[in-house]
């Protein structure tokens, strides 16, 4: 798997080139500002991209936007959105085209390799790897929607880890159920939510995704 | 002038009503007599002791006068402010308020030139009869006119009108027609007369430009002992924060990372578990830094400016948040941040005390000027004298110049309006 990383802090960018590599990873190209990023995924055209939020130049959203203007040129480029902070605007406004292969964790992410490394993995299959505090934040502030109120605590969980990413294996484990169980609840959540089923779980988790930005 | 009259209805309507206005002022100027005379009598006999019981009473007359004229002077165009120091906030009822009271009130110039204002009134003020005397004067001409000289005249002498002496039907014809001259005169010189009256008032009753500047010290004075509170109790709880949350996670994480390293060679599966803790304490760490950072620069804000930080504030509430905001760009940092704060607070309060299901922000610029109007659906009643959140807000405001208004029926809806003048480095000189 070929990555492009952009991160402008020294240690954390050489920990995630070791991290990767650690795991099989190639990383193609590592830079440390918005400009170099944009021109280092025209050129390598990479499997995946990982992206800080914020880069020099300007130190703002330089590398948000870097990565959504790289992915209009390049449609369905994997990009996993890197940040010391979640907001639910920039999760919006990754998931808005639709098209999946996106992630938006918080930098302690990699602080478990494994876990960091299969969101790197989903993404760049086309999944999606959601931060808990971003779903957490997006199901708060739809709790006063009817019909997530439907729901039962447990459908809650799913949906929750479903928003996260997680495949009915994940979910089972997780939860510490039986994967036939998780199924069973995720057909429940779609009915309730009168969404369509669909055996591909990155649809699923847009659908649900889009279902809560609505 | 307020309206500029342009039909001749109009103008007469005004005329009228100036002239009404104007024997207002001069019933004003007689009473202003009165007033000399006894407060300069009870001033005098302060020197003795007795005049101070009388004196905050007269004041009190004297002022209400004065604020007539000054409304008087903002009707003709001239708006006059009050130039009054503050009354001192704490007042006992005994005699040693009374004697802080008076003192408050001799000190202040303002009331001197309140005092002289009243004595050159006396004379001034009379100018307010013009308008009247004029139209009476018009109003005999056009009597005469009317036929009316013939039993007026006094012994075949004829009656005097304005130079003509009125003693036959030309004459009297020619009585009409300065009538209608005075009379287009009292059309046109009432306003004038009043608007200089204005000026007088604003001469002697505004603030001078001493007492303006002093009453902007007094308020930067006010606003800036608040803020340099405000900044103190937010580094103490930053310094707290850090020293119980993170500081002490990290130094429990070292210890932890010393113990793995005891237990390396003893029991690896157990130094494993230990890494693993050690691992958790890390993200803990983290999470508190990150929400720290978050109390004293939202990165949002920071990322994207205010217009974006307000609409992510609605997203991550759980109510129902819709946000308008029209902003040319970037403000000041210190503005973005004041309302940033301010409104996040609002939300607060609108999910916890107001129990509203529905909020919404609107911002905009306007005359240099910020203005945010925040609505919720709650249950109202809000108050920023009840030592709420809200009176936090308005003291962090104050030290921009900016205003916290708060609309609040008990019942709901509250309506909150924020303005922050949005150009802090221009210099700024008159009082607000």
């Amino acid at each position: 798997m070929r990555v492009v990383l952009a991160e402008d802090l020294f240690l954390l960018r050489q920990g995630i080139i070791q991290l990767l590599e650690a795991y099989g990873c190639v990383v193609a190209a590592a830079v440390d500002n918005g400009t170099d990023l944009a021109a280092a995924l025209a050129e390598h055209r990479p499997d995946v991209a990982i992206v800080d939020v914020r880069l020099p130049p300007t130190f703002t959203t330089e590398g948000l936007q870097a990565a959504l203007r790289a992915r209009r040129e390049q449609p369905g480029l994997p990009i996993l959105v890197l940040s010391q902070h979640v907001e639910q605007m920039y999760a919006r406004e990754l998931l808005a085209d639709g098209t999946g292969g996106i992630g938006y964790l918080l930098k302690d992410s990699v602080l478990d390799d494994e876990q960091f490394i299969d969101a790197v993995r989903r993404v760049a299959a086309g999944g999606t790897a959601m931060d808990p505090v971003v779903v957490a934040q997006l199901m708060t502030s739809h709790s006063r929607d009817e019909p997530l109120a439907a729901l039962t605590g447990r459908e809650r969980e799913v949906l929750e880890l479903m928003a996260e990413g997680c495949s009915n294996t994940a979910i089972a484990q997780r939860l510490t159920i039986t994967e036939g169980a998780a199924a069973n609840h995720i057909s429940n959540i779609f009915t309730k939510l009168t969404l369509p089923p669909s055996s591909d779980s990155n649809r699923r988790v847009l659908a649900v995704l889009a279902y809560l930005n609505a | 002038m307020k309206t500029v009259p342009v039909t001749w209805r109009g103008r007469l309507g005004r005329a009228t009503l100036d002239t009404l206005v104007g024997v207002a002022i001069a019933t004003g100027a007689l009473l202003s007599v009165v007033l000399f005379v006894t407060t300069a009598y009870f001033i005098v006999l302060c020197l003795i002791g007795i005049g101070f019981l009388a004196l905050p009473y007269l004041t009190r007359a004297v002022r209400r006068l004065c604020d007539l004229n000054r409304r008087v002077a903002a009707r003709s165009g001239v708006p006059v402010e009050r130039p009054y120091r503050p009354e001192p906030e704490e007042i006992e009822k005994d005699i040693v308020g009374w004697m802080r009271r008076c003192k408050w009130i001799l000190t202040d110039p303002a009331t001197w030139r309140d005092l002289l204002w009243l004595l050159l009134n006396c004379v001034v003020g009379l100018a307010g009869f013009v308008p009247a005397a004029l139209l009476y004067y018009a109003g005999e001409g056009l009597f005469l006119a009317c036929g009316l000289w013939r039993p007026l005249a006094d012994g075949g002498q004829g009656r005097w009108y304005a130079s003509v002496t009125v003693e036959s039907w030309p004459a009297a014809f020619a009585a009409g027609l300065l009538a209608l001259v005075v009379l287009t005169g009292w059309l046109f010189l009432g306003p004038l007369v009043l608007k200089w009256y204005a000026y007088f008032v604003r001469f002697l009753l505004g603030p001078t430009r001493g007492s303006q500047l002093a009453s902007r010290v007094q308020h930067l004075s006010e606003t800036r002992s608040g803020a340099l509170d405000i900044q103190a109790a937010e580094l103490r709880r930053i310094e707290r924060d850090l020293h119980d949350g993170a500081q002490a996670r990290l130094v429990s994480l070292g210890l932890q990372l010393g113990a793995v390293d005891r237990k390396m060679n003893q029991d690896l599966e157990e130094a494993r578990r230990m890494l693993r803790q050690a691992r958790t304490s890390s993200v803990q760490a983290l999470r508190e830094l990150r929400d720290l950072v978050h109390g004293i620069h939202p990165p949002v804000l920071a990322e994207r400016g205010l217009a974006d930080a307000l609409r992510a504030l609605g997203l991550a509430s759980p109510l129902d948040v819709t946000a308008v905001v029209d902003l040319p760009g970037r403000l000041p940092d210190p503005v973005e941040s004041a309302v940033y704060f301010a409104v996040s607070e609002l939300l607060t309060n609108a999910l916890k005390h107001a129990d509203a299901r529905r909020v919404e922000i609107v911002a905009w610029c306007e005359d240099d000027t910020l203005r945010t109007r925040v609505t919720d659906d709650g249950r109202g009643g809000a108050d920023a004298s009840a030592g709420s959140g809200l009176a936090g807000i308005r003291r962090r405001l104050a030290s921009f110049d900016g205003i916290l208004e708060i609309n609040s029926p008990p019942g709901g809806p509250t309506v909150i309006n924020l303005e922050l003048p949005c150009a802090l480095s221009s210099p700024k000189t008159s009082s607000s």
